[in-house]
């Protein structure tokens, strides 16, 4: 059975050769072809699946060697995959979700005449993130590492002609290679350390390491975590990359790519529990980001990068279990999970609204739209109550478990911590609510030409930028797109309920996470109530914010929180100061230095040798006398010297 | 006396460049037809060399001796290592796809220009190039190699200032100039590398007493070949001067963007892909097996100068206006990866240095060749001049884009394999090195997409909006070292293990084995 | 009558003839000054050989007449050549080599 583990990669990736180097003859079926594959993997993972649950739980593991990859004295890489219960989790879930989201794509993008490519991408980016996943080795993890990078530049900048679109896949692949010189170096490290990088032996033999060594390794590992997953301070590509095709910000940067960083976390737990400053670092890591991509959430007017924000947010959540320890890896997970199937659906329902809406993203001119998108309306209210974690839904039971296990790490860090989850449930929320407020209740705004804003020349002027005009008229979009949005709204309601009760996931993860209970200082229903608390005070703010007042179509000036949450905290400005300005200088002195310095070194040699040829050259006058004078005269010295010589 | 394989394989090119040269300039293409089809006889001959080759065998196969000049104890001396063939299989492999590409570029200009380009002399340069750089892979007599890796620079004079890029700014006139300063500059620098060589090789004579590599390299390993340790060490800087300005190493890297901004693509891509090759080549066999003690003296500096080179050309290329020139100092870059490797003096360092000029030139092979059927449509160097070419030429934009993600060193390409080799290799003994060196993967990726973006996303330009997709000679070309830099960054293990052994070797030379890892070292 | 005396003939004939090789223009007269060194050595060849007693001097004595015959022969040629294309026998129109 183990030998299927490689068709999960091989159905994808051959998807992608064919599309891509196919040429526009596949153009009339390539999408299908696409999603054929896509679903031949998510069948297979499947059959994988039915066949690890009949095994016992600790002996579900199984690997799959291929052949002998880098083989260098001491240095041996293989592409060996292994298959166990966090592995095959991701497995289920990036092909379940990647099937759906192919399956949408086929109605969204079919107006694109490169349709053909986008999901000769889309099943490069599943390879890669297979690869990811059911690497046995870190060495290949990177592999799959730089590949979902690399399917995520091609998909983000998807749409070239528009300058943005291509700047923000450049960023998005930036930002992340300095998060793989973590990895890199992280690798390293192990060699040095280990002389291996092979998840079992390292894991294996962390205790015969020095604690300065694993610390460094972990906090390598989270660097390059913080790349992948967005998180602070490498978070700032998330929003841009929202300049993508809305089924890739499903997929990749809500559902499954983005998440890489908390599955490299979990992953190496043993590393990180030997390393507790480092697990101190990534709590701290996850807590900020968890209220930076909140604050950020509730300020933005375009529709995907307040869901971007939410799912930096999300993430900060995962990476804040995850730093937990044993206490909170599996909960993580759960939440990975859960919060790929509503937030998945969340983007598609986006997705479906653009669709419908002449792609028009900005959310003041939405508006009343519950009337016209009956379908989107429903699904995307579902996967807004999962999200801010409505008694019932899913995300109810994977947040609530991840601020318990906050509260129980004992201590100020256990009280710092919950609190500030506590408050990022609050956040999430508010600008969920805002969201949905703005978009499906509330004057249909849309009706009303958009006017310039004088006010805010920096908020997105969306729809003069695409030239559209006209009135939109919304309307529902068809069965391929409204299916995939049903089958995960299913999820958003019902997977934490099977997940979370019984313990049912927590039990299926142990014997790879390993798990224990922390002693919490506050009782778990106590939780619970100030968590619903605080739920209820957010949709109440925003309520009254944006339900009980008119939306203004032109946003107004806001107070200066609200300015820099709109221009992400400030962050990128900090990056065009600093690297890009700076950068642009050192490089261009660096060219003048070659220039000058450098090459002046050998060229001023060469002309000072020129100079003084030139000289000498004046000696050659091409008078034959002039020579035959030179000739006698240094006949006549030598003659003179011979008999000088002589004579003394 | 059995088959004289590797001089036969050398000779076929030299043979081959003769008569491509006498070839009449009425059958212009004839002499097109004769040069593809030697090399392509060659690539041949070097297949039959990589079977006859026996990784596990001894250190030098296929060996030939024959007495020379016996006054000087000169001796005709060939024989291969691993490195040598894989490298000898590289150059054989990229002149082909050089001679293809550059079918046109030798083609006389439009009337009304004084210039005379003889077609034919243009692939005659090219083969003799061929053969001079395969026979200084092969040599191992030390004055014979300086031989050859000397007389190399006398086809490549003609072919970077004979045969310029008919892309230029400055029309014709400075585009001759400049041609013509390139060339000299390149000639001076590698004369001047290679004269301080001429006096090392004396120099080695008198304390040797024979030019034979493995005689002095048995003489020194069993002691009775003692050298003065300044002896040793004015010798190794003299050797070492002349690779590291073929290779090149910052600070004798200048000649190289001149060089290969005004000459066509295809010669660029003879001179970084094959023929700077012979410089890393030659400080592996010749620096660490005739001086062990003083290139493990000279290692810091030169591991220093290898991440100054790595950065700075990334830097540099960050910064460059013109697609050619950003290439070159990318590869400033990466031969400071290679460099640095050789130098780590650890056994992944070693072959990851070696599967790092076969990728590197693979991929530089594939990326300048893009670039330069790109330029040739345009008729412009400048990335300025560019803009929306992937909506117009897809296919071109694809594989420029494949060509530049194996030159950032994507992992399932060829190069991310050696290049992490490097860094594994040079991090285990010097871990700050190591780390410094890893930035220049960002830096990497910074240049490279710099360029994509610039040439190939955006608005449509409208002097690119009528560039013609890649022709199928065009495709010949490029579609076979994309397969490649594909196959070596899947499965790099043929070339792996063609390599190991001879870096054993090496290793053993220098007197060094790997660090071991704290855990086996705490046990 | 003393040998020596025709060694300062020699000389004296050489020293006319350098003179004249320097400051005349007239490439005839500059061929003819030539032909007087040639001689003049030619003189003191054939005096050594007498002075010492052997036939080493006159033997190269016939050498340089050939030589100088040859010279003729060439720089005639090239004066006459020279003449014809530029309407002048002087050596300082004739600066080609001039950079």
């Amino acid at each position: 059975m183990e030998n299927l583990i490689a068709l999960l990669i091989a159905a994808p990736l051959l998807g992608a050769a064919v599309l891509l180097c196919g040429g526009r003859r596949l153009d009339a079926v390539g999408h299908w072809i696409g999603t054929v594959l896509a679903a031949a993997s998510f069948v297979i993972g499947v059959l994988l699946f039915a066949d690890m649950l009949g095994k016992a739980a600790d002996h579900r593991a199984v690997t799959q060697h291929l052949f002998s990859w880098i083989p260098v004295a001491g240095f041996q890489a293989d592409v060996t995959f292994r298959l166990d219960q966090l592995s095959m989790t991701f497995v289920l879930l990036i092909t379940g979700v990647g099937s759906l989201i192919h399956l949408y794509s086929v109605g969204y993008m079919e107006h694109d005449e490169r349709r053909r490519r986008f999901f000769g991408y889309l099943n490069l980016f599943l390879a890669a993130m297979l690869l990811l996943v059911l690497a046995d080795n870190y060495l290949l993890l990177y592999v799959g590492w730089e590949g979902v990078g690399l399917a995520s530049y091609l998909l983000i900048g998807f749409w070239q002609h528009k300058p943005s679109a291509a700047t923000a896949a450049k960023k998005a692949f930036l930002v992340n290679r300095v998060g793989d010189v973590g990895l890199s170096i992280a690798i390293m490290l192990m060699f040095t350390t280990f002389g291996t990088f092979a998840f079992t032996p390292v894991l294996g033999a962390v205790d015969g390491a020095s604690e300065g060594k694993l610390t460094a390794i972990a906090l390598m590992l989270l660097l390059a975590a913080c790349g992948k997953s967005a998180q602070v301070p490498l978070q700032s590509w998330l929003g841009d990359a929202m300049e993508g095709p809305t089924p890739v910000s499903a997929l990749i940067h809500a559902a499954t790519m983005v998440t890489a960083g908390v599955y490299l976390i979990v992953r190496s737990g043993a590393l990180f529990d030997a390393a507790p400053d480092a697990q101190l670092v990534v709590t701290v890591v996850g807590a900020v980001t968890l209220l930076f991509g909140a604050i950020v959430g509730c300020a933005k007017d375009d529709i995907k990068k307040a869901l971007a924000g939410s799912t930096m947010s999300q993430i900060g959540y995962m990476v804040l279990a995850a730093g937990l320890g044993p206490i909170g890896y599996a909960f993580a997970i759960m939440h990975l999970v859960t919060h790929g199937f509503f937030k998945a659906g969340l983007f598609l329902g986006a997705g479906s609204v653009m669709h419908g809406m002449n792609d028009e993203v900005d959310m003041r001119r939405y508006g009343g739209l519950r009337k016209y998108m009956p379908v989107t309306f429903v699904t995307f209210g579902l996967g807004y109550l999962a999200i801010i974690g409505f008694p019932g839904l899913s995300g109810f039971f994977s947040k609530d478990k991840i601020i318990e296990a906050a509260f129980a790490k004992g201590g100020t860090e256990g009280w710092i911590l919950g609190g500030a989850a506590l408050l990022g449930a609050a956040l999430t929320a508010y600008y969920m609510t805002r969201v949905m407020l703005m978009t499906f209740f509330g004057e249909e705004r849309w009706r009303a030409r958009p006017t310039a804003s004088p006010a805010e020349p920096d908020v997105e002027p969306a729809a003069e930028e695409r030239g559209t005009h006209a009135e939109p008229h919304p309307h529902e979009s068809p069965w391929i797109m409204t299916i995939p949005m049903i089958v995960l709204a299913f999820g958003s309601v019902f997977a934490g309920a099977f997940f979370g009760v019984g313990n049912r996931f927590l039990h299926w993860l142990e014997p790879v996470t390993g798990h224990e209970e922390g002693n919490s200082p506050v009782s778990a229903a106590t939780v619970t109530a100030a968590t619903l608390v605080l739920l209820l005070v957010g949709v109440g703010i925003a309520y009254l914010q944006y339900g009980r007042r008119p939306v203004p179509a032109v946003a107004p000036r806001g107070s200066l929180l609200t300015r820099a949450a709109r221009r992400d905290l400030l962050q990128d400005d900090f990056n065009h100061v600093v690297l890009v300005r700076g950068g642009e200088h050192l490089t261009r002195s660096l060219v003048y230095v070659d220039h000058t310095l450098v090459d002046g070194v050998v060229n001023g040699s060469a002309a000072s040798m020129g100079g003084l040829s030139g000289r000498l050259r004046r000696l050659q006058n091409g008078y034959a006398r002039s020579y035959a004078v030179s000739m006698f005269g240094g006949a006549a010295v030598l003659i003179a010297l011979t008999l000088l010589m002589r004579a003394v | 006396m059995s088959f004289p394989l590797l001089t036969v394989t050398a000779a076929l090119p030299a043979v081959g460049a003769v008569a491509t040269a006498a070839v009449p300039a009425a059958r212009r293409t004839a002499a097109k037809w004769l040069a593809l089809a030697v090399s392509l006889a060659t690539l041949g001959l070097a297949v039959a060399v990589l079977v006859r080759f026996d990784p596990d065998g001894d250190r030098y196969q296929l060996t030939e001796s024959h007495s020379w000049i016996s006054d000087f104890g000169v001796r005709y001396e060939l024989g291969v290592d691993g490195i040598g063939v894989a490298l000898l299989a590289l150059t054989a492999l990229l002149i082909p796809f050089i001679v293809l590409a550059g079918w046109h570029d030798a083609d006389p200009l439009e009337t009304g220009s004084s210039r005379w380009r003889p077609t034919q002399g243009f692939f005659a340069l090219i083969l003799a190039v061929e053969a001079m750089v395969i026979l200084s892979f092969e040599a191992t007599d030390v004055f014979l190699f300086y031989i050859f890796f000397e007389a190399m620079l006398i086809p490549l004079y003609f072919l970077i200032g004979g045969f310029g890029d008919r892309a230029h700014q400055g029309g014709e006139e400075t585009a001759s100039t400049q041609r013509s300063y390139a060339a000299v500059k390149f000639l001076l620098y590698n004369l001047a590398g290679g004269l301080i060589m001429l006096a090392a090789v004396i120099g080695l004579y008198t304390v040797a007493g024979n030019f034979s590599l493995q005689e002095i390299a048995q003489a020194r390993a069993d002691g009775s070949l003692h050298m003065a340790t300044s002896t040793e060490r004015w010798l190794f800087l003299g050797f070492f001067f002349a690779f590291a300005v073929k290779a090149p190493l910052w600070p004798l890297h200048t000649w190289l963007p001149n060089a290969m901004g005004e000459s066509t693509a295809p010669v660029a891509v003879l001179i970084t892909a094959v023929v700077d090759k012979v410089g890393t080549f030659a400080m592996l066999r010749f620096c660490l097996q005739l001086f062990p003690e003083a290139s493990k003296w000279a290692t810091p500096v030169i591991l220093v100068l290898a991440v100054i080179s790595i950065l700075y050309g990334a830097l540099l290329a960050v910064g460059q206006r013109d697609i050619k020139r950003l290439i070159a100092y990318a590869s400033i870059s990466h031969f400071g990866f290679i460099i640095m490797g050789i130098f780590a003096m650890t056994s992944q360092g070693q072959s990851g240095a070696t599967l790092y000029m076969v990728n590197h030139g693979i991929s530089t092979a594939a990326l300048l060749l893009v670039a330069g059927f790109l330029i040739s449509r345009r008729g412009s160097r400048l990335i300025a001049d560019y803009g929306g070419v992937q909506k117009v030429a897809p296919v071109l934009a694809g594989t420029f884009l494949v060509g530049g993600l194996a030159t950032l060193s994507l992992p399932g390409l060829a190069p991310f394999v050696s290049e992490f080799l490097v860094l594994v290799g040079t991090f285990t003994r010097h871990p700050v090195i190591g780390i410094v060196a890893t930035v220049g993967i960002v830096l990497a990726a910074l240049y490279t997409l710099v360029l994509y973006q610039r040439t190939m996303t955006g608005p449509v330009k409208a002097e690119v909006a009528t560039m013609p997709d890649l022709r199928v000679r065009e495709l010949v070309v490029v579609a076979p070292l994309i397969a490649l830099l594909l196959f070596l960054g899947v499965y790099p293990k043929p070339v792996a293990d063609l390599v190991n052994p001879a870096v054993e070797h090496t290793m053993s030379d220098v007197h060094k084995t790997d660090p071991k890892p704290d855990v086996e070292a705490a046990r | 009558m003393n040998p020596v005396n025709y060694l300062y003939l020699a000389a004296l004939l050489f020293t006319i003839g350098a003179t004249g090789v320097l400051i005349r223009r007239n490439a005839i007269v500059l061929f003819m000054c030539i032909e007087l060194m040639l001689n003049a050595c030619n003189l003191a060849f054939v005096t050594f050989s007498r002075m010492h007693g052997n036939l080493d001097g006159q033997i190269i004595a016939f050498f340089t007449m050939v030589v100088a015959a040859a010279e003729v022969v060439v720089g005639l040629a090239i004066i006459v050549s020279l003449f014809r294309s530029r309407h002048s026998a002087s050596v300082d129109d004739a600066s080609l080599m001039k950079l």
